[in-house]
């Protein structure tokens, strides 16, 4: 069914995050970039949520303070300070980010404000060693075109990005990698006025495209992130947290009506059912005793480790959570993601998707019964540690209630296929006060002057040139514009003699193609890449090869561009070795020469390239042949 | 009304007042074209004169800068921020008792998220409120003696702290703890250890280097690291609770006359200099490190002995220092100076004249290392053999910060030279220890 978003009154606002790419990070002098190996450095910290004098307390992060959860943060010299342990006061801010952000906020037409003031933003997920993320306005009232629609951007902000999770160990810790965190963001917000989720994509590009133009933002996966609000009438404002590939975009959206759409009717039916929030009560039956001899494994293996099955009734809630909100994605999966969140358990069980799992209809007839429900109620088990069991169950309570309601506002995090799955809860008001360690920044009209000066060509003048000047044709010029190549492609084409309609074709269809099938387009450097097309251009490298090379480079990381063509066994002769083959073959042949004349160049060509065995560029070897022959003949 | 202006100063406040506007109102400011809404915030300390800063309806800050063309507009008054404390946690009658004073640098904040504005939490139920771990060590009690910066300490506080811990102390307390600012902790935690000999219970300082309003912050896992110990440590001596490491791990409990402030921003800046720390706080569980501690004695009678003399003076040896340094000293009325010489305990030749001078005048000159780590030794070269022949006194491994305080505490008790060479030579506080070791540095 094709829905009609518009008349929907679906509402999408973008906040766009991208990397910039400067030589240090936003408040310290450590270099902006991430490590592989074991950490060098690793300390034990807690984050304690501090009471605002309103009271408020982000839940979610009380709740882990509670559970006594600790970060271990691992560091490692090159990436990372005292700064970034929190054992330094911050570092002045980075001008050269601030110009950054300041030239895209001009080339989307926003205001730069007066004075930047840095903010301290709550986050106490131990994704920033303060406990918080430092963020400043730079920008207010810009706008993007998509088509003819104008998209007003809200503000154009500075902000350090944060640490990076590296895994979750047993015992309450969750383990954070420094690296990341400083690393200057630009955050791009743009008003909630997107009405579909083609338009979504597009608004998103756009802004991609300027960032890009600036020529001073990072590229490659995870270096761009966008947190996406979605709100439908009737349904909730909900967050889509770090969505990291642009394609997904519209996907994600559409997914996102899909599921609203889908709970409010769902809630609609359940209170036509005559479900009611008060009647879902936190009573929790231990049943462990009737899986005393299960065939489920799960199960099993809990109860080998001395844990608990507990299990609670859902009053009139037999096949709604088996019901499909996303593709592969039931009502159900949502509880279950609750329950994973607030109770650390693996996963729940319920009844409408009984038997399974090992556990037989008897083991479910005698859950009901002890549970006394109803031919219409549903069953939620699980197998955990009282405790954890506890939470589960009482997450699990709280989101079947919110299914009678509606829609719950809550943050969600993107899956690999578009889908989303619960994250948080969405904290409240945000949470921002002053950044004493830093003074204020000025920004003067000179300076906005200097910058403005020096504008680098906006998106739609560059599109015009390219056609221009490189004669590509126009689906090209606007792939090559919208791709991350764009100032490399220039590069390429103007140092080296190759078809820019080849160079081009490569870095957008080619490695499209190469990403979508599962290559690490990333791998390859520029430098590589460059170095491949100079090759092709003094006929090293033929064009042909040039796919494979770009493969077994993106799978031999530290090999260079040499030991690709001698592994590929792609090695070609050298221009002087084909001169000399062709004075051997014209000398062997100069009777022929003499009788056929021109005619005789396609038999020649025939003995040269067999006698190398491919090994020769045929371009090459026919452009000397033939002067030659020209020669010979005058 | 300059209050409510909270900073602002010229221009700014100026057009504040003429738009009839207050902090934590809502206001236009228009500048030509340009129109922002947001909150009135108050002038950060570093603000200038010329811009305003408002709270955006996104919860940005931004300065907007004052021209005579700048028109403000009041167009909504402020909501007072309404804050709902947690109900109050009850005292548990069984644990001991601890009194917990205030001298400044806040231990535990609350963060005023409409202004920014952080409020320091100093009560009994404030400090339960931020810090919930504590209704489970200890009933508290808390009382605020000042609010000071740690530098603007000085000798005559040292003198009221002392005074007011002896009160605590009577009190029937199981231990005091004394929140304070880093910067001159250690001195303060010297000048304790001095002025309150024979303490029944332990008396812990403790303070944080990252403010209290931060979620990271080091202050509330220090500040039960010290109720902890203040509760159910078995010493009964002045010490100092801090982070042991970075990591929130554990907290190095050190004592009053050895520890030193080695780091400007580090949660580890605290070392015991010359000795180990004397336990680790880990999991709110005590670790004695050593066994050379006085113990804890509820019967013990605490003499209290609170007078400082500040005529004395910390003169640090350097390259080319200038000798009347020392004579200013003289003709000032300095009681004493304690020398921060170089390496075993030596200064330059052409200052020999000054210290003779100043030793005839009755000055005490003394001894100590800039090294900070190790002992002196002025019997090794010629110039300590020279300076020992003029009356200087080696102190031994001696802090060059506390030997300054314990000079400055003995001539509070007297100033009969004889006498307090005496005891600037005795053990009074654990200040020298007789044998160092190899990781003690
Ligand atoms: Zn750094």
């Amino acid at each position: 069914m094709e829905i009609d978003y518009k008349t929907l009154g679906l509402k999408v606002g973008l906040e766009i995050h991208q990397q910039l790419d400067t030589s240090a990070k936003l408040f310290c002098n450590c270099k902006p970039e991430l490590f592989k190996e074991e950490p060098e450095i690793t300390f034990l910290r807690r984050l304690r949520p501090t009471q605002s004098e309103l009271g408020q307390i982000d839940p979610a992060a009380y709740f882990e303070f509670q559970k006594g959860t600790k970060i271990l943060y691992e560091a490692n010299r090159t990436t990372s300070c005292l700064v970034e342990m929190d054992e330094e006061p911050p570092h002045p801010l980075n001008m050269e980010a601030v110009e950054i952000a300041l030239t895209a906020a001009l080339m989307m037409k926003a205001k730069p404000i007066d004075q930047i003031h840095i903010m301290r933003k709550t986050v106490i997920d131990g994704s920033n060693t303060t406990g918080f993320q430092r963020t400043c306005v730079i920008a207010l009232k810009g706008q993007i075109k998509v088509g003819e629609k104008t998209i007003p951007i809200e503000h154009i902000s500075l902000e350090e990005d944060a640490a990076r999770k590296t895994g979750e160990d047993e015992n309450n810790i969750i383990r954070y990698r420094i690296d990341r965190l400083g690393i200057p963001l630009i955050e791009i917000a743009t008003a909630p006025v997107i009405n579909s989720p083609k338009e979504a994509g597009e608004a998103a590009l756009a802004i991609g495209t300027i960032l890009r133009a600036t020529g001073k933002v990072k590229r490659g996966l995870g270096t761009i992130r966008q947190d996406i609000n979605i709100s439908i009438p009737n349904g909730a404002l909900i967050e889509i947290k770090g969505l990291q590939e642009l394609e997904l975009l519209p996907l994600v959206v559409e997914y996102e009506v899909q599921r609203q759409l889908n709970l409010i009717k769902i809630s609609e039916e359940l209170k036509k059912n005559r479900a009611k929030e008060t009647e879902i009560k936190e009573e929790f039956f231990d049943v462990t005793n009737i899986f005393k001899q299960t065939k489920c494994k799960v199960i099993r293996k809990a109860l080998d480790k001395n844990q608990q099955v507990l299990a609670v009734k859902l009053p009139r809630f037999k096949g709604f959570l088996k019901r499909e909100l996303m593709p592969n994605f039931r009502l159900g999966t949502e509880i279950a993601d609750r329950a994973r969140f607030w109770g650390k358990v693996g996963g729940i069980f319920h009844t409408d998707e009984m038997p399974a799992y090992g556990i037989t209809a008897e083991e479910v007839e005698q859950l009901k019964k002890n549970l006394n429900a109803e031919e219409n109620d549903a069953i939620v088990f699980v197998a955990d540690t009282l405790e954890n069991a506890k939470d589960a169950l009482k997450a699990v309570v709280a989101r079947a209630r919110e299914a009678i309601k509606g829609v719950p506002e809550e943050t969600r995090a993107p899956n690999p296929e578009g889908t989303t799955s619960y994250m948080r809860p969405r904290p409240g008001a945000a949470r921002m006060y002053p950044e004493t360690d830093i003074p204020p920044t000025q920004i003067t009209e000179e300076y906005i002057k200097k910058i403005r000066q020096f504008l680098p060509e906006l998106p739609e003048q560059k599109f015009e040139r390219l056609i221009k000047e490189y004669k590509l044709n126009q689906k090209l010029a606007r792939q090559i514009l919208d791709s991350e190549y764009s100032e490399l492609f220039e590069t390429i084409v103007k140092e080296i003699s190759v078809s820019p309609t080849t160079v081009a074709a490569f870095l957008t269809e080619t490695l499209k193609a190469l990403r979508r099938d599962g290559i690490e387009a990333d791998k390859v450097s520029d430098n590589q890449i460059r170095e491949i097309f100079k090759s092709v251009g003094n006929g090293e490298l033929m064009k042909e090869a040039v796919q494979d090379v770009f493969i077994w480079l993106s799978k031999h990381e530290d090999a260079t561009l040499k030991e690709a063509i001698t592994e590929l066994g792609l090695t070609t002769i050298s221009e002087d070795e084909v001169k000399t083959i062709v004075e051997k073959v014209i000398t062997e042949n100069k009777g022929l020469i003499q009788e056929r004349r021109e005619n005789s160049f396609g038999v020649l060509m025939g003995i040269i390239m067999k006698s190398s065995r491919g090994k020769i560029n045929p371009a090459l070897a026919s452009k000397i042949l033939k002067e030659r022959l020209e020669e010979l003949l005058k | 009304m300059s209050e409510e202006f909270s900073g602002y100063k010229g221009e700014a406040l100026k057009a504040i007042k003429k738009a009839e506007a207050e902090i934590g109102d809502i206001i236009r400011i228009t500048n030509n074209s340009e129109a922002y809404e947001g909150i009135l915030i108050p002038r950060s300390e570093y603000g200038d004169e010329r811009h305003i800063i408002l709270k955006l309806k996104s919860g940005y800050n931004i300065g907007v800068r004052i021209t005579s063309s700048t028109k403000i507009e009041k167009i909504g008054k402020g909501a007072k921020p309404t804050f709902k404390p947690p109900p109050l946690v009850k005292q548990i009658a069984e644990l001991p008792k601890v009194a917990i004073i205030s001298t400044g640098g806040t231990i535990a904040s609350r963060v005023d998220y409409r202004t920014g504005a952080v409020r320091p939490a100093l009560t009994a139920s404030d400090l339960y409120s931020v810090v919930p771990e504590l209704a489970t060590i200890a009933q508290i009690d808390a009382q605020i003696l000042f609010s000071l910066f740690s530098e603007n300490i000085t000798p005559k506080h040292w003198t009221q702290i002392a005074e007011f811990v002896a009160k605590q102390i009577t009190d029937d307390v199981e231990g005091v703890v004394i929140a304070h600012g880093t910067d001159t902790l250690g001195y303060t935690a010297a000048a304790l250890s001095f002025a309150l000999q024979n303490l029944p219970v332990p008396v812990i300082l403790v303070g944080s280097q990252r403010s209290a309003d931060r979620p990271s912050s080091d202050a509330a896992t220090n500040l039960i690291g010290a109720v902890t110990a203040a509760a159910k440590a078995p010493f009964a001596e002045v010490a100092l609770a801090m982070h042991e490491t970075p990591s929130d791990t554990a907290i190095a409990i050190h004592r009053g006359t050895k520890v030193r402030k080695c780091h400007t921003s580090r949660r580890d800046t605290f070392k015991s200099i010359n000795t180990t720390p004397i336990a680790r706080i880990q999991d709110q569980k005590i670790t004695m490190l050593t066994e050379d501690y006085k113990k804890r004695d509820s019967k013990r009678k605490l003499a209290l002995k609170p007078a400082f003399d500040e005529k004395v003076a910390l003169i640090k040896f350097y390259p080319g220092m200038n000798p009347t340094i020392i004579n200013w000293h003289i003709e000032n009325g300095y009681k004493g100076i304690i020398l921060e010489g170089t390496g075993l305990g030596h200064v330059s030749k052409y200052c020999f004249d000054a210290i003779k001078n100043a030793v005839n005048s009755n000055i005490i000159v003394a001894m100590t290392s800039q090294c900070i780590w190790g002992r002196i030794n002025m019997n090794v070269y010629d110039s300590g053999r020279d300076l020992l022949a003029l009356g200087v006194i080696p102190l031994e491994d001696i802090l060059p910060e506390t030997a300054t305080v314990k000079l400055m505490w003995i001539f509070g008790q007297t100033n009969d030279i004889a006498e307090v060479k005496k005891l600037l030579k005795t053990n009074i506080a654990s200040e020298f220890s007789q044998r160092t070791f190899s990781e003690e540095t």
